[in-house]
């Protein structure tokens, strides 16, 4: 289908759930129709938008029954305010009692929505606990990360709760995005505005190598569907909560830390590993993944 | 230690405790009537790095470990100005560190270890979020702070005018700072004064339900009124014939 070879970065979040989905399944609630929106934008006398700048439903990937969460990175920003969060949380508990075989989450976002700074924070917070009631219900949450605006802030970190994050090149994940750092600590600390510095630190061949990305793709949602068809063909290796999981994280985590304090940007992880940056910024996607499993042997 | 925290755990457990600050963390153990507590959390309004996430991590881990038989409540202090802003963090991937301490804190929920959080000091945004706000009981201790930004930053960044948000700010509890507004939003279960007994309000704490009642909460104090009706809208939006 040549609709699907469009690119996912640049596609709407609705585009994108529609094009994820087997053609004509998804099935969205709370959809603009019905004209949801956030009074405490209006009270503010900021643009609002009839999803809250989120899309969820249900839809079907290959036979498989999916619950749909996508972020609209182009709605201020993607980020979570009160209804935002609302519709997210009530899709994921939704996932537990129709026990859909998994949830898709499409992330596009800043973190919290500044307009609704108190009613965003405490809802990634619900956020979080509902992705954990999720999981606990054995359904696996696979994140996508290819938008305008990434995977930062609070969304970052629930980014990193999901099973399986699957990310294109474009995309970006972090917590404190560089603008933030920049602003506070100086362009010394990191220049915002260094668009190959920024992709070396937050993008997605970096995140890829660090192994937070499981998967990486080109950016185009052909390409995002069939990661997800092939990451669910097979058993998906879930998280868990068990002591001897939550261990073994504990010390790659630590192990990761030990890396040389002047390491401070991808190339110089990449360089550990015998990759010159400037030859990983020319590969594609495919050769990229094929000389990572060659250096790392996974 | 400094005597705001010696006062703090005399106040809490006057029954006596063991506490030890390594740096910027704590942990130990505090007694109360009922029994052992642990104590695992933050001072110095410190910025939450990767470090001080493995070490909370870590600690949450050996509480588990030990207990497997028993889980002990543990009480969370929570003292955080945000988390760390560096490039070097980011590049290790703060938010996954912080992800991998939010999960340790659930999988302590599930074991069955009760969890509440005192905030005392500051607590804001994403050190905030990965830890306290984890807790299925989390009290504001008075004269502290709770935000995600100050309000002349947001007027910054918002291009809002700040009059206007310090203005809307006295009636509506959504953005501004302040424990009282994540109160009133459900956010904060509880606030002690100076007057209560704290050892007492503890122990009331340490049983109930541990399933995420918030917006029901926020919605009950007229704070957030939404949150609730939205989710519950989602889950029981009638899902139309899907056309094949």
């Amino acid at each position: 289908m040549s609709s699907l070879k469009r690119s996912y970065r640049e596609a709407s979040a609705r585009n994108r759930v529609q094009d994820l989905c087997d053609s004509g399944t998804f099935n969205e609630w709370l959809s603009p129709a019905e004209r949801i929106t956030s009074p405490h934008l209006a009270a503010l006398g900021a643009p609002v938008s009839f999803d809250d700048g989120v899309v969820v439903g249900e839809g079907k990937i290959k036979d498989k029954r999916v619950v749909m969460i996508a972020q609209e990175g182009l709605f201020n920003g993607g980020a979570v305010g009160e209804v935002h969060g609302a519709k997210i949380r009530g899709a994921l508990l939704r996932a537990i009692t129709s026990q859909v075989d998994y949830v898709v989450f499409a992330v596009d976002s800043g973190g919290v929505r500044l307009h609704e700074a108190n009613a965003g924070l405490i809802a990634i917070s619900e956020i979080m606990r509902a992705l954990f009631s999720v999981q606990q219900a054995g359904i696996p949450v696979i994140a996508l990360v290819g938008g305008s605006c990434g995977a930062f802030g609070g969304m970052g970190i629930v980014t990193r709760l999901c099973d399986v994050i699957v990310m294109s090149e474009e995309g970006r994940m972090g917590l404190s995005g560089p603008e933030v750092i920049e602003t506070v600590k100086g362009v010394d600390e990191f220049d915002a505005k260094d668009r190959a510095l920024v992709w070396r630190v937050t993008g997605g061949k970096i995140r890829r190598t660090l192994n937070e990305a499981q998967v990486l793709v080109e950016d185009n949602i052909h390409s995002f569907r069939a990661a997800l068809e092939d990451v669910t063909s097979n058993k998906i290796k879930k998280k868990s909560f068990t002591l001897t999981e939550l261990a073994e994280q504990q010390q790659n985590l630590v192990k990761r830390s030990l890396m040389p304090s002047h390491i401070r940007e991808g190339s110089e992880v990449w360089s550990s590993l015998g990759l010159a940056s400037d030859e990983v910024s020319l590969m594609s996607v495919a050769q990229f993944n094929q000389r990572l499993a060659e250096t790392t042997h996974e | 230690m400094s005597d705001t925290l010696s006062s703090l755990w005399a106040r809490l457990f006057p029954q006596g405790s063991d506490i030890q600050v390594t740096g910027d963390t704590l942990s130990g153990m505090g007694q109360t009537r009922e029994g052992a507590v642990h104590v695992i959390g933050t001072t110095n309004h410190v910025a939450v790095n990767s470090a001080i996430a493995l070490s909370l991590s870590q600690s949450i881990i050996h509480c588990i470990e030990q207990d497997q038989n028993h889980p002990l409540p543990i009480v969370m202090i929570a003292d955080t100005q945000g988390q760390e802003l560096s490039r070097r963090e980011e590049l290790l991937g703060l938010n996954g560190y912080f992800a991998h301490l939010a999960r340790c804190v659930e999988a302590a929920r599930v074991k069955g270890h009760r969890l509440i959080t005192l905030i005392h000091g500051e607590a804001v945004s994403g050190g905030f979020l990965a830890f306290g706000l984890l807790a299925d009981r989390i009290i504001a201790l008075p004269q502290v702070e709770v935000r995600v930004m100050d309000l002349r930053a947001m007027s910054r960044i918002t291009r809002i005018d700040y009059t206007r948000l310090t203005e809307l700010a006295k009636h509506s509890p959504v953005f501004a700072p302040g424990p009282e507004n994540y109160w009133r939003m459900g956010g904060i279960h509880e606030m002690w004064s100076l007057d209560d007994n704290w050892e007492e309000c503890l122990l009331k704490q340490l049983h109930g339900p541990n399933i995420d009642q918030r917006p029901e909460l926020g919605l009950e104090r007229q704070g957030r009124e939404l949150a609730s009706s939205v989710a519950q809208r989602v889950i029981h939006a009638t899902t139309s014939t899907t056309k094949t």
